[in-house]
């Protein structure tokens, strides 16, 4: 069963993995600003992507399409694919 | 957080957008296991790598090979040997789909009417003596008189030990050709003698090349930060070799941890089936491996790492510049 959660949760969530498993410094879930450029301005990489993915996957039970990769610039956008999934599930 | 935009002044950051988009992604291609030389300390020869596959013969299997390497993404097409110049059908099949760098050592002109804008990297191992002792004859007399002015084509110079205090003579020369040159250092395969590297070698050729790049800025094709990775074989303190190296072909890496790597690369044997290891030989030494692009690509994956200061992300986009231009993606 899935729990259903707000949009702004998933992506304070989502924040949370990807400061823990990239390592990001000075930088909380609160204040990762969630339409800033992951590839462009944090320097993340599509093996990045793909880590942040796995764990997505584990906790979601999402599976990222790495074909989307280059769409999901953003912590935002990468919140929202994950959100409309569930969504779409029920 | 550390951004990239605030760690660059205007102008840094112009530069770092015209290659932040780029996403190159290289596979190397044997194009043939055939040469006209054997220069000693070839890593293709020395392994045997010659023999570990049958050349595919047949240019429609090529085509139809080159259609489904596109299909996986790859969008810069790499072409060692071998000498790729003895087989112009097969290096065609790639250049009229993707974009296409050729290595050679020059003994073959490559035909202009044919391969307008092909890039070509033209080996060169030394001075004359040094040609002599380890190719058997002074390829650059001959690949010199072929490839003058000629805008996409370089010089890959590949610096012995017994280099140092001479590479002057050299850079002059290809500048006066009117071609560039990119330095990268020999890794004795076969163990020629006087023709390994000594740590305080390496510091020397370090300068030198800085020096190099200082006096020749519009015909060396390199950076400081690029030296100092390939002389110290040291990145952000890491140390480069097996664990660290980006060129590793991707089917065959079962490391754990998984470095940084180069996405879905592939270095193919001419058979279009067979997997070499890496973008060099499967016997050479990880820990001494001193191969340019491995060193260079250590560098591109790994940005993040760079994005510790101005400097060190300044460094990051030298290296990935110089990459860029030598493969086209960049004018000169
Ligand atoms: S020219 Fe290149 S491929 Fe041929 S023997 Fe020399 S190093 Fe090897
Ligand atoms: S020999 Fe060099 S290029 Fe090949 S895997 Fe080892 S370090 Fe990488």
């Amino acid at each position: 069963m899935t729990v259903a959660i707000e949009l702004d949760q998933m992506i304070l969530n989502i924040a949370a993995i990807m400061i823990e498993e990239l390592k990001l410094e000075d930088v909380t879930p609160e204040t990762f600003e969630p339409d800033i450029d992951l590839v462009d301005e944090v320097g993340i990489d599509s093996m990045d992507l793909a880590t942040v993915a796995l764990v997505l996957r584990d906790k979601y039970a999402v599976r990222i399409d790495e074909d989307d990769y280059p769409k999901l610039t953003t912590l935002r956008l990468i919140s929202e694919y994950i959100h409309r999934k569930l969504a779409a599930r029920g | 957080m550390k951004t990239v935009s605030s760690l660059l002044d205007d102008h840094w950051y112009e530069r770092y957008k015209k290659i932040s988009k780029l996403n190159i992604r290289s596979s190397i291609y044997d194009v043939t296991n055939r040469c006209n030389l054997r220069c000693k300390g070839c890593f293709f020869f020395s392994s045997d790598e010659h023999k570990a596959a049958p050349e595919e013969s047949d240019l429609g299997r090529w085509e139809a090979f080159i259609d489904r390497e596109m299909e996986r993404g790859v969008n810069l097409a790499i072409l060692i040997g071998g000498e790729p110049t003895l087989c112009f059908d097969r290096v065609e099949a790639f250049y009229k789909r993707l974009p296409t760098f050729c290595a050679t050592n020059g003994l073959i002109k490559v035909p202009r009417d044919r391969f307008p804008n092909l890039m070509l990297g033209i080996s060169l191992w030394g001075d004359e003596e040094d040609e002599r002792v380890l190719r058997g004859k002074d390829t650059f007399s001959i690949s010199s008189k072929h490839y003058a002015g000629d805008p996409n084509t370089y010089y890959l110079y590949t610096i012995t030990p017994k280099q140092i205090g001479k590479t002057e003579r050299i850079i002059r020369k290809i500048h006066e050709a009117g071609l560039k040159v990119h330095m990268q250092l020999l890794s004795n395969d076969e163990g020629v003698s006087g023709f390994s590297w000594k740590p305080e070698e390496l510091a020397a050729i370090r300068a030198e090349m800085d020096a190099m790049l200082d006096a020749y800025p519009r015909t060396v094709i390199s950076s400081k930060y690029y030296h100092e990775i390939i002389t110290t074989g040291k990145m952000m303190g890491r140390p480069f070799g097996w664990m660290e190296c980006p060129s590793v072909t991707q089917p065959l890496d079962r490391r754990d941890p998984a470095p940084k790597r180069l996405t879905n690369f592939i270095r193919w044997a001419s058979d279009l089936k067979t997997m070499h290891r890496c973008c060099t030989s499967e016997t050479r030494d990880c820990s001494t491996c001193k191969d340019g692009a491995a060193h260079m690509s250590w560098v591109m994956v790994n940005k993040r790492a760079h994005m510790t200061s101005a400097k060190d992300l300044q460094g990051w986009i030298e290296v990935y510049e110089m990459f860029a231009k030598l493969y086209q993606f960049l004018p000169w």
